[in-house]
């Protein structure tokens, strides 16, 4: 068994050129302001995301508006926009009108918004009603559900949509079972409601758990209030209740549509490659065609596009009490 | 005939939570345009008492009567009673205004009349001009008036508050205690009070229910209760008391603290153990020769209006309101007029040992 984690050289002199900065700008401040200052704690880590983060966001701008030579050029997002662009460079102009655009990229972007829109929606649709019930004092149940929901996070990720294969598959369990009751084989897999199951089944807690901790926070009298004020229970819940949940709600969204339209992993075990997702196109494109500068363009794009669906998102929860400040 | 005056009416009225019984054979009425004031310690069953008229709890047995009719099993928003709730309960995602409009928006009111009448509930509850102020933006006390103008504006034949003024400051509270004396008598609406405040309760009910461990122990007027207490509990979380042991000799005559005193009670039958009640402010301190107890000054404390001694007469030490102060450790005497002896049933002794 190996236990022990052998890191290359490099490794070890970041960590080492790190931990030197660190100690070299506590003492600093110790002899300039007699005292630590307290963002100093951030140091090592804000090293860590310039190094991991911003560097490569950074290097990402740099691949996408360049060609493989290093020259400045839009032809990435042209390629985006139309994937025959390539060949019709190469045939000239005379031939380029007689082929038609390559929709492909525009395409997997716009289904994975799709799919993550339904992915979203529906996890709301199903997960409001359960942070609901986990979240009533009365239900004893409430409890038990919350384990239930929890407890399947432990498993990792890529583990449980394998096992929803082993479900699904053509000699899964539940065309065993069909089978069994006499009834004929079906196509569960490789589609796209298998893709879309598989995000809604590993994505849904993160649509439930802050619906579930803003409905708890509530305090039980303003619904008490509300019916005293000549709320039925379901007023109650349209008027106080799920007005009062809206961060927890934006929470939510934020955090099952991100992952959802970069997910890449589902799609390829569920859908079998006939669902390609936009994560999948950026995943082919650096690894099977090895384009960085096309990978990268899609990158910013997808980038783009989560950058603006948050500050949408930000517009309706100014208070940014569900999501934090990102 | 007595029955139509009775607007709430609690009959038998008993509560259990998980098998702990917290309210046991309430019986209590309440008559239009009263202010009736719940007062105990804390769980003592007032809250849950009121709780069970807003309808937010339903009673275990007995029943609950509104203008003749049976309504424990109606839900909050079909009574015509609404709550101020002790932390207030104000919506948060609602501005001031919205707050006090959200009954009538609920009853389909018109806008110009919804306008209008939170217009007239602002203007009573000093709060002019803050209607488009976010609640969270009010102090304690604004908020306070924003949740009982949220109230009042549905015209409730009832308007319970549970500890209303509990987290506003002493100032505040005394000046609020007044406001909403006013509001009742001004509005002519029945008010339900909750309260642990003993002279709060004094200060503004026209009736006061003393409650303790889920049961009612004295119903009366504040004067009533104050001057006649049904118990030692009452009398000691009524104002302040000492409660001494003693013996009824005979017909007005008690004895206590080591000697026997004239009093006006009768009716307790020969040398039968009873509890004395004396209000601090009803011992004179006299001259040493001519009181009937003669004790020596413990401790003096300067309390604005009056000064607190507390005077040890070898049996008892007897706390004294005075207005004239004695050094301590100098003697007194003490004299009580036989009116301000309060000769009470001691509270463990139970009905059947008596007869």
């Amino acid at each position: 068994m190996r236990y022990d984690v052998t890191l290359p050289w490099w490794a070890y002199t970041l960590m080492g050129v790190g931990g030197l900065c660190f100690v070299v700008l506590v003492i600093l401040s110790i002899r300039r302001n007699h005292g630590i200052k307290r963002s100093l704690f951030a140091s090592p880590y804000t090293l860590w995301m310039i190094l991991f983060t911003v560097l490569p966001c950074i290097l990402i701008g740099y691949y996408a508006f360049t060609d493989t030579d290093g020259n400045f050029t839009f032809a990435n997002f042209r390629h985006f926009w139309d994937s025959n662009a390539e060949m019709k460079e190469i045939v000239g102009e005379e031939f380029a009108s007689s082929i038609p655009r390559g929709t492909v990229n525009v395409d997997t972007l716009v289904y994975s918004l799709w799919m993550a829109f339904l992915c979203t929606a529906i996890s709301l649709v199903l997960g409001y009603p359960a942070a609901l019930f986990m979240a009533d004092r009365d239900m004893k149940l409430g409890a038990s559900l919350v384990i239930l929901f929890v407890v399947p996070m432990w498993m990792n990720f890529l583990l449980r949509t394998i096992a929803w294969m082993s479900l699904l598959e053509d000699n899964g369990l539940i065309n065993q079972l069909l089978v069994a009751v006499g009834l004929p084989r079906a196509q569960l897999m490789y589609n796209s409601p298998a893709v879309l199951l598989g995000m809604i089944y590993n994505y849904m807690p993160f649509m439930v758990f802050p619906i579930y901790t803003s409905l708890s926070k509530q305090d039980i009298s303003l619904s008490e209030a509300a019916a005293d004020l000549g709320c039925s229970s379901f007023q109650t819940l349209t008027r106080v209740t799920i007005p009062l949940s809206l961060p927890g709600v934006i929470s939510g969204i934020t955090m099952v549509f991100m992952p959802s339209v970069t997910t890449f992993f589902i799609p390829r075990v569920l859908g079998g490659g006939n669902t390609m997702m936009f994560g999948d196109l950026i995943e082919s494109k650096f690894l099977t065609e090895g384009n960085w500068n096309g990978g990268s363009a899609l990158s910013l794009l997808m980038m783009l596009l989560i950058l603006i669906s948050l500050s949408i998102l930000r517009k309706a929860d100014p208070n940014g009490e569900g999501s934090g400040r990102i | 005939m007595i029955e139509q005056e009775h607007l709430i009416e609690l009959k038998h009225i008993r509560k259990e939570y998980d098998g702990v019984t917290v309210l046991d054979d309430i019986n209590l009425y309440i008559r239009k345009k009263e202010f009736v004031t719940l007062l105990g310690p804390s769980g003592c069953g007032k809250t849950t008492t009121l709780r069970i008229i807003g309808g937010f709890e339903t009673p275990t047995e007995g029943e609950l009567y509104f203008e003749g009719r049976e309504i424990s099993a109606l839900p909050p928003y079909k009574r015509r009673v609404n709550t101020v709730f002790q932390k207030y309960a104000l919506f948060p995602h609602l501005n001031v205004f919205d707050n006090i409009a959200f009954g009538l928006k609920l009853k389909k009111m018109p806008r110009q009349e919804i306008n209008q009448r939170v217009g007239q509930m602002l203007e009573l509850v000093n709060l002019k001009g803050y209607e488009k102020r976010k609640v969270d933006a009010l102090s304690g006390g604004q908020q306070q008036r924003v949740a009982i103008a949220r109230s009042l504006v549905n015209e409730p034949e009832v308007l319970l508050l549970d500890e209303p003024l509990g987290a506003l400051d002493l100032k505040l509270r005394k000046e609020m205690q007044l406001e909403l004396k006013n509001m009742q008598q001004r509005l002519g609406i029945t008010f339900l009070y909750v309260t642990h405040d003993q002279e709060e309760a004094l200060t503004m009910s026209d009736t006061i229910v003393v409650m303790r461990e889920g049961h009612i122990l004295q119903i009366g007027d504040p004067k009533h209760i104050y001057d006649e207490p049904a118990n030692a509990f009452v009398a000691d979380f009524i104002g302040e008391s000492n409660i001494l042991r003693g013996t009824m000799v005979r017909d007005e005559l008690v004895s206590f603290a080591g000697r026997g005193f004239p009093c006006v009670d009768f009716g307790f039958g020969n040398d039968t153990p009873v509890d004395v009640v004396i209000r601090p402010e009803d011992i004179m301190v006299v001259g040493e020769d001519i009181g009937q107890l003669v004790g020596t000054i413990q401790s003096v404390l300067f309390k604005g209006v009056h000064y607190e001694m507390m005077i040890d007469c070898g049996t008892f030490t007897f706390k004294v309101h005075s207005t004239t102060m004695q050094p301590q450790g100098s003697r007194v005497g003490l004299s009580i007029v036989p009116f301000n002896i309060h000769i009470m049933r001691p509270m463990d002794a139970s009905p059947t040992e008596e007869a």
